[in-house]
């Protein structure tokens, strides 16, 4: 099953981090991805947070392609970021890795900043479908202060491929997932984290829901709901359906993916709106298992699990940085100095928003569901003891 | 020269002739004659024989010879009194003498029009073979990736959706201090109930006895309110007794509506009585063992407690039309029947069409898909039951349920409506006594809900009737079972107790079996809806018509 390590600081930190924890998980990945979604963007891009940066890697020709492309649409190249390749044994090279930070073409510069993502969110889908088919272009994401770096192989050799020990590459919000393939094909759109107009998810664990869940995103009518090389990308589009499309408050989004049986939203204050939401969308329950972490737009961190996941995840830290991994070891490796008896381990009610920049959250929206602190050794007691009895 | 005896018999069947042949024992044959007073048909009658017989007293063999004159059991060769196989016979008989055997090579279909009239029965399809349902397989077991679910111990929750689901832009809801509140203002919220998604499809008061019925409604209490299980019964065309529909247990019943409005008076009188509303209200349009046709009851079976109920006289024929005569569209269709009948219970009652199988189901989808007060569409396929049809529309016409719901998902699935306007399958769930099976796979096409009768029939009062055509006696009033009869005669042979008591067996060990099937896929919190990647079927051709996986 796949290991995920997610990092968010009040200082800006080094995606190596992230690594790291991975690699005390390495039982739980097989080299198969290392995907890592960065926000909040420190060192060269500190200057640069109202530009649009396209993640992606592209063949030689491809990148010929996408300048014409990029050219066509009015967009203007201000800066490049490539990694500093290192040869690697077992992971062979690509011919151009990159985060290209653009300009908006001029057409757009004045227009609201939802016209701005749409047309963000339609360039990163052309190139896609222009480059996909000759694996010449793959675009990962494409937004401001958001970069995405995706490689097959383990993440720590992955990582020192990219030569990210050395790097000034630096954020405050970082998800990385090692990568554990199980019934889809090794393919650099098939791994985690996914990203979608400042939406971003990564999963573990299979999503036995997915093709009813697909098939409701596809029919949305948005042509960023597509790919689906993965059966956790759904969960991304998920994300933004709800809390983009819909406007719900991010914690519906537990709602959502795994919502409460009728008995159980009675005790909801908002159970009539509850029912109705689960009604209108009954297809998009995951059904997991799956443990689910993810960003928002505004940079808030959340997990989230189904009742199938037996294994929760560990939201822990303290104030001013908090990891959100699968496993307990990661979030040793990271956060070692921690008083580990306020870790969180939230179960299958429980959602857990860590707001930006590790503020706290101090918002309780229900007897069943509980948005915890960050450090809520007594609530947590709380929650469980009102589920059971 | 031939005798002319031997050329009078030249216009008599041969027994060869006949569906089932008597297989009566003479040495175990008690002359007790149970049988042949059983016997729906008269298919057998005594009978006085000329025969020699041969006997043997005494220590060393001594045999004489005596033609004496015997009584014995015979099969009449009448085809109007044809055996059908229904085996009371075998049942009532002390010794194990006498039962019915199947003739694979009768010609009774040659024979059975006698005096022009076409030949009607009871039943369903006359086809023995594996039906589609039976022949689709669950191949998506979670292994190692995703561990499966203990059916056992694992919580599920097996339920579905009756009623029209809002479109997710549609959602009157605003967010107050973080919390989602409902806005009421110029919205029209649909009503919805959350059933199990197996229902006991349209059997009326009439067609069934008053102890089939009265057995399958104490059932259905009993399920909602000890079991836990929300199943809902559909009443047929023919109304509800008025007790009822001023009960608390009106709200496990749909009440149907067709063409005949019969029993109608009694519902509207009660409208103002009624203390709970009814799960729902079908419109029947059609019928999938006799599409086009519509219903009759024969006038045998219209007795006083019928004629009430339905409000006419007795012993008449009461025969629906095939469609509804106040009506000659769809649009009017939607309008003047599902928004009247909405109307009618203040818009609080979901109302939906149920129509048979046929390749023009997807205009009549597309078509309630716009109208926002269409509640769900049924969907009855070809293997569908009936008390009477033609045999010709019971064999010959129709539509297969797979490929029909099929495409129906498929459609409202490009629309984006598939979760708007639930699809409920039903015609041959359960033919093979694979109700669960069955049940799951349309469930994976794309059914919201799957509705079953014959089944249950079968299952819960012993109907003996089969797809080798056997006894299917429905529309004769004489249900060798007491099943589908109003003659207290042979109705008092039913225990409305053991109905109920089996009808609970049967909705509890199709929920195991639902979780069996479930679990292993790793689905419990929703039901699998279109969930077809887990199922497969080792036709080529079937595979691809269905969209989902060949396995062999």
């Amino acid at each position: 099953m796949c290991r995920l390590a997610a990092i968010t600081s009040e200082d800006f930190f080094s995606p190596i981090e992230n690594i790291l924890a991975l690699e005390t998980m390495k039982e739980g990945h097989d080299g198969s991805g290392l995907g890592l979604t960065l926000k909040d963007l420190g060192g060269e891009f500190r200057t640069l947070k109202e530009y649009p940066i396209l993640s992606g890697i592209c063949s030689r020709s491809g990148i010929n392609v996408l300048d014409d492309y990029m050219n066509n649409m009015g967009f203007k190249l201000k800066h490049v970021w490539t990694p500093t390749i290192k040869p690697v044994k077992g992971i062979k090279p690509r011919e151009y890795y990159f985060a290209r930070v653009y300009d908006y073409p001029a057409s757009h510069k004045h227009k609201s900043q939802e016209e701005k993502e749409t047309l963000l969110m339609n360039s990163r889908i052309a190139l896609r479908k222009i480059g996909e088919a000759d694996q010449s272009i793959f675009v990962f994401s494409f937004y401001p202060d958001v970069i995405t770096l995706k490689e097959v192989g383990d993440p720590l050799a992955v990582g020192e491929f990219f030569g990210l020990d050395n790097d000034e590459l630096k954020a405050r919000i970082c998800l990385a997932q090692g990568r554990q393939n199980t019934n889809y094909a090794i393919y650099l759109y098939a791994c985690h984290p996914f990203f979608i107009q400042g939406c971003c998810t990564m999963a573990n664990g299979e999503n036995t829901a997915f093709l009813p869940i697909k098939q409701f995103l596809l029919s949305r009518g948005n042509p960023g709901y597509m790919g689906y090389n993965s059966d956790s990308e759904v969960l991304t589009h998920i994300l933004h359906y709800t809390t983009r499309h819909l406007n719900l408050p991010l914690k519906y989004y537990k709602d959502v993916i795994t919502p409460l049986s009728a008995a159980e939203m009675e005790g909801r204050p908002d159970a009539e709106a509850l029912r109705l939401l689960k009604q209108s969308l009954r297809p998009l329950c995951i059904d997991g298992p799956n443990c689910v972490i993810g960003f928002t737009p505004d940079g808030s961190c959340f997990m989230a699990q189904d009742s199938k996941k037996l294994r929760p995840g560990v939201v822990a830290g303290h104030k001013g940085k908090f990891a959100l991994m699968s496993e307990e070891c990661g979030v040793d490796k990271a956060l070692p100095d921690r008083d580990k008896a306020a870790d969180i381990y939230p179960m299958k009610y429980d959602f857990v928003i860590v707001a930006p920049r590790a503020q706290e959250v101090k918002e309780r929206a229900s007897d069943y569901i509980l948005y915890k602190t960050v450090s809520p050794r007594a609530q947590e007691v709380k929650v469980w003891n009102q589920l059971q009895g | 020269m031939e005798p002319a005896a031997r050329l009078d018999g030249n216009h008599k069947l041969s027994i060869k002739e006949l569906p089932y042949i008597v297989r009566w024992r003479d040495d175990r044959c008690t002359r007790c004659g149970r049988c042949t007073a059983v016997c729906p048909v008269n298919a057998i009658g005594p009978a006085v024989k000329v025969k020699r017989v041969v006997n043997s007293e005494g220590g060393a063999p001594a045999p004489t010879a005596a033609r004496r004159v015997v009584h014995v059991i015979e099969q009449v060769t009448d085809i109007q009194r044809h055996c059908v196989g229904c085996a009371a016979c075998a049942l009532v008989c002390p010794n194990s003498a006498i039962e019915p055997e199947l003739n694979p090579q009768n010609k009774l279909l040659h024979y059975s029009n006698r005096g022009g009239d076409a030949y009607k029965r009871g039943g369903r399809k006359n086809d023995p073979s594996l039906s589609v349902l039976d022949r689709l397989k669950f191949t998506r077991i979670s292994m190692l990736t995703d561990p499966a679910l203990d059916a056992g111990r694992h919580e599920f929750r097996v339920r579905t959706l009756l009623g029209r689901l809002l479109s997710p832009d549609n959602l009157p809801l605003n967010t107050v201090d973080g919390k989602l509140v409902v806005d009421r203002r110029d919205i029209y919220i649909p009503p919805v109930r959350e059933i199990y998604p197996i229902m006991i499809g349209s059997m009326s008061i009439g067609a069934l006895s008053p102890p089939m019925w009265e057995g399958l409604a104490m059932g259905i209490a009993h399920l909602n309110e000890v079991e836990g299980l929300p199943v809902v019964m559909c009443s047929g065309e023919g109304g509800i007794p008025s007790r009822l529909l001023r009960s608390r247990f009106l709200k496990y019943f749909i009440i149907q509506i067709a063409s005949g409005y019969f029993g109608w008076d009694e519902i509207i009188r009660s409208l103002p009585h009624m203390v709970e509303d009814p799960a729902a209200v079908e419109i029947k349009y059609g019928q999938g063992a006799k599409p086009g046709d519509g219903g009759l009851l024969m006038a045998q079976k219209v007795m006083k407690l019928i004629a009430e109920i339905r409000g006419v006289p007795q012993h008449i024929d009461l025969a629906s039309p095939p469609t509804h005569q106040t009506q000659y569209s769809i649009e009017e269709s939607a309008a003047k029947m599902i928004q009247s009948m909405s109307m009618a219970w203040g818009f609080r009652v979901p109302v939906y069409p149920k129509i048979s199988g046929t390749n023009t189901a997807r205009a009549v989808l597309n078509n309630l898909a716009r109208n926002p007060y269409a509640a769900a569409l049924s969907i009855d396929g070809e293997d569908g039951g009936t008390g009477a049809a033609y045999n010709v529309s019971l064999d010959k016409m129709g539509h297969p349920i797979a490929s029909n719901i099929r495409d129906c998902y498929l459609d409202l699935v490009k629309q984006g409506k598939h979760n708007e306007l639930p699809l409920i399958a039903a015609g041959g769930v359960g033919k093979r006594g694979n109700l669960a099976a069955n049940a799951a796979a349309l469930i994976m096409l794309g059914a919201s809900a799957v509705s079953v009768g014959k089944y249950i029939m079968q299952a819960t009062a012993d109907c003996f009737g089969d797809e080798n055509n056997r006894c299917n006696l429905c529309n004769t009033g004489r249900c060798p079972r007491g099943i589908t009869t109003q003659d207290p005669k042979l109705y008092r042979r039913l225990d409305p107790d053991r109905v109920a008591e089996r009808l609970v067996d049967v909705f509890r060990a199709a929920d195991s079996e639902l979780k069996k099937i479930f679990a292993p896929m790793g689905r419990s919190t929703e039901l699998p809806i279109g969930m077809s990647d887990a199922l497969s079927i080792d036709d080529k051709a079937m595979a691809e018509r269905l969209e989902i996986h060949y396995a062999c």
